[in-house]
């Protein structure tokens, strides 16, 4: 065990809070992780952090802008006796390149498992996402948690994400102590989400392929927050899909949405890449291309099974939204 | 636009009759594998016009098919194109004593064909992935398999009628969810699209099972569509896959003599 010094971050602490379990939560600038803190913060003493900036959380929230892989990250393991670790920070694609991605998301996960084990934390949730399975023709519908993953066989881009699960199951069986849960969310939408789906439904005009409407599936970020906190708090080790028994077209969502129709020319296969590399926009990326062409459709009743879950917000409701903001 | 159609080709007859079909959908009318209420229910009616009036189809048996639970409708596979899955569906959803939702179990390279992959989908056809029809039979669907599959389907017209070999999957399937097997006989199918030839390598090519050489013209050949009595097996994961053959053998037995009982009620084939 390491000795914790407070001197070392200078860390405001509110007497206030009297919580005996005191939690890491990374991501802290998005949407779900202040939606997770917003829940959480009644029964944990949180300490956030973020690699893109020090999100202001208020002061009874210590929060830092951290890399994994830069030795001040564990100044922070140093400072405080994390209990439990929400890991939902992720380096989007829009956000690097392919290995400065590996280097903060896969790595740096195993940075972070690496602190987790050396400072005796005993759990840690991950969220990982429906994309690790891949946009295939072929896909089954309701894939569950033992489908093979193929994302990384599809495009090299989401190798970081399908590379970030297979780490976090190696830790997992090697390391039980830890208690990790995976989480593979089908699309997060929302208030203040900026993932590519989101932008994409907050947009007046969405690209659509030509002759081809996958289902989806869509689930509220207050949604996610709550599916998150209560896997939290009851602790049951596993990897669980997260999505509601609820689906829609992707063709139909756009218009529920209130955005028009771009129709992009769907083959041969090369267009629709071609056309988004030429795009050079967020909503419609190169990588995802196939997800607006093949469904992946997930069986999240295990989910809802062990942890007695369900969403509140139907698709009305989160479709309306981005209506409404128009 | 769909509302649109829907109100031009979906009479309010055909609307209640599909309502009281024993299905499930999401709040927006979908369900896990593409279905959708509305697109199913225009679908219908398209196709009950070729059903009523090109191919003239005649029916027995439709009582056999269970009200609601999961079940199998497993048939012989001919024609070249999926027409028998289609009437099958039109007959199953239009039954009077219990309208069914027909999910067929089709081709995988269809989601790669640009609208129709999604249409099929959209009526109730679903890839034919063991994951699937478990998936479905688990949520009590009426699942139609072609055990032959393109064996079936491919065949030419030399070997009409002469079923060939069956897989095992849907008999393992029946056993792990109790599902009731009902055998259909299907006679007329073979006559629409008589193929002489199939070129095997233009198919591999292009990465189709095949490709017949026939006349580009689907012929109004007259259907018969003989349900029979459901089958019952159990068994579980240890039954030996001698014993499933030997039960697959009792289906492909039952479905020969409902084709042949076809074949000696049908008049003509036109």
């Amino acid at each position: 065990m390491t000795t914790k010094s407070k001197k070392e971050l200078d860390i405001k602490k509110s007497p206030s809070i009297d919580q005996t379990k005191q939690i890491l939560i990374t991501g802290a600038g998005g949407a779900l992780a202040q939606h997770v803190i917003t829940r959480l913060k009644r029964n944990y003493r949180i300490v956030a952090v973020d690699f893109r900036r020090r999100v202001e959380l208020g002061d009874d929230i210590p929060s830092y802008k951290v890399d994994f892989n830069k030795r001040g990250f564990e100044d922070i393991f140093r400072t405080y006796e994390f209990d439990g670790v929400l890991h939902l920070g992720r380096m989007g694609l829009h956000e690097a390149n392919r290995t400065r991605r590996y280097n903060m998301n896969v790595l740096g996960t195993q940075k972070l498992f690496n602190l987790c084990l050396k400072y005796n934390v005993h759990q840690v949730l991950v969220l990982s996402t429906h994309h690790v399975y891949g946009a295939d023709a072929y896909n089954p519908a309701l894939l569950d948690e033992t489908f093979p993953l193929k994302a990384s066989e599809l495009t090299q881009d989401l190798v970081d994400s399908v590379e970030l699960e297979n780490l976090s199951t190696i830790y997992k069986w090697k390391h039980p102590d830890l208690h990790i849960t995976i989480l593979r969310p089908c699309n997060i939408v929302g208030p203040g989400v900026r993932n590519t789906i989101s932008m994409l439904l907050s947009q007046n005009y969405a690209p659509v392929l030509f002759g081809f409407s996958p289902l989806m599936q869509f689930i509220h970020v207050e949604d996610m927050a709550e599916a998150i906190s209560v896997a939290f708090k009851e602790n049951h080790s596993g990897i669980y899909n997260v999505a509601p028994d609820d689906w829609v077209a992707y063709q139909d969502a756009v218009l529920e949405s209130g955005c028009n129709r771009i129709p992009v020319l769907s083959l041969p296969p090369a267009i629709p890449k071609l056309v988004s590399k030429v795009m050079k926009t967020r909503s419609f990326p190169e990588y995802l291309v196939n997800y607006f062409k093949y469904p992946v459709i997930i069986d999240g009743s295990l989910f809802r099974e062990t942890f007695n879950w369900k969403p509140d917000r139907s698709l009305e409701e989160i479709f309306s939204f981005y209506r409404e903001s128009k | 636009m769909r509302k649109l159609i829907k109100s031009l080709v979906v009479s309010k007859d055909l609307e209640s009759h599909i309502d009281k079909m024993p299905k499930e959908v999401g709040s927006l009318g979908y369900d896990a594998w593409g279905f959708n209420s509305d697109i199913n229910k225009i679908g219908i009616a398209l196709f009950k016009q070729l059903y009523d009036h090109y191919f003239r189809v005649e029916t027995s048996g439709l009582e056999n098919i269970p009200k609601d639970g999961p079940c199998l409708i497993i048939a012989n596979h001919s024609g070249q194109l999926p027409l028998d899955g289609t009437l099958i569906a039109v007959a199953m959803e239009m039954n009077a004593h219990a309208p069914r939702a027909p999910r067929a179990m089709i081709e995988r390279f269809f989601p790669t064909i640009p609208f129709l992959g999604n249409f099929l989908n959209s009526v109730g056809a679903v890839i034919g992935d063991p994951l699937n029809c478990a998936k479905m039979l688990e949520r009590g669907e009426a699942v139609i398999v072609f055990p032959e599959g393109v064996r079936g389907s491919g065949k030419l017209y030399s070997k009409r009628y002469q079923l060939q070999r069956f897989g095992n999957g849907f008999m393992h399937l029946a056993m792990k969810y109790n599902a009731p097997i009902i055998p259909v006989g299907v006679v007329g199918c073979e006559e629409t699209i008589p193929a002489i030839a199939n070129i095997k390598p233009l198919a591999k090519l292009l990465q189709v099972p095949y490709i017949p050489i026939a006349l580009p013209f689907v012929f109004p050949a007259k259907v018969h569509l003989n349900f029979g009595k459901p089958i019952h097996f159990s068994g579980d994961s240890e039954t030996s896959e001698q014993q499933v053959t030997s039960q697959v053998e009792q289906v492909k037995s039952t479905i020969r003599n409902l084709i042949n009982k076809g074949l000696a009620e049908r008049k003509r084939i036109f």
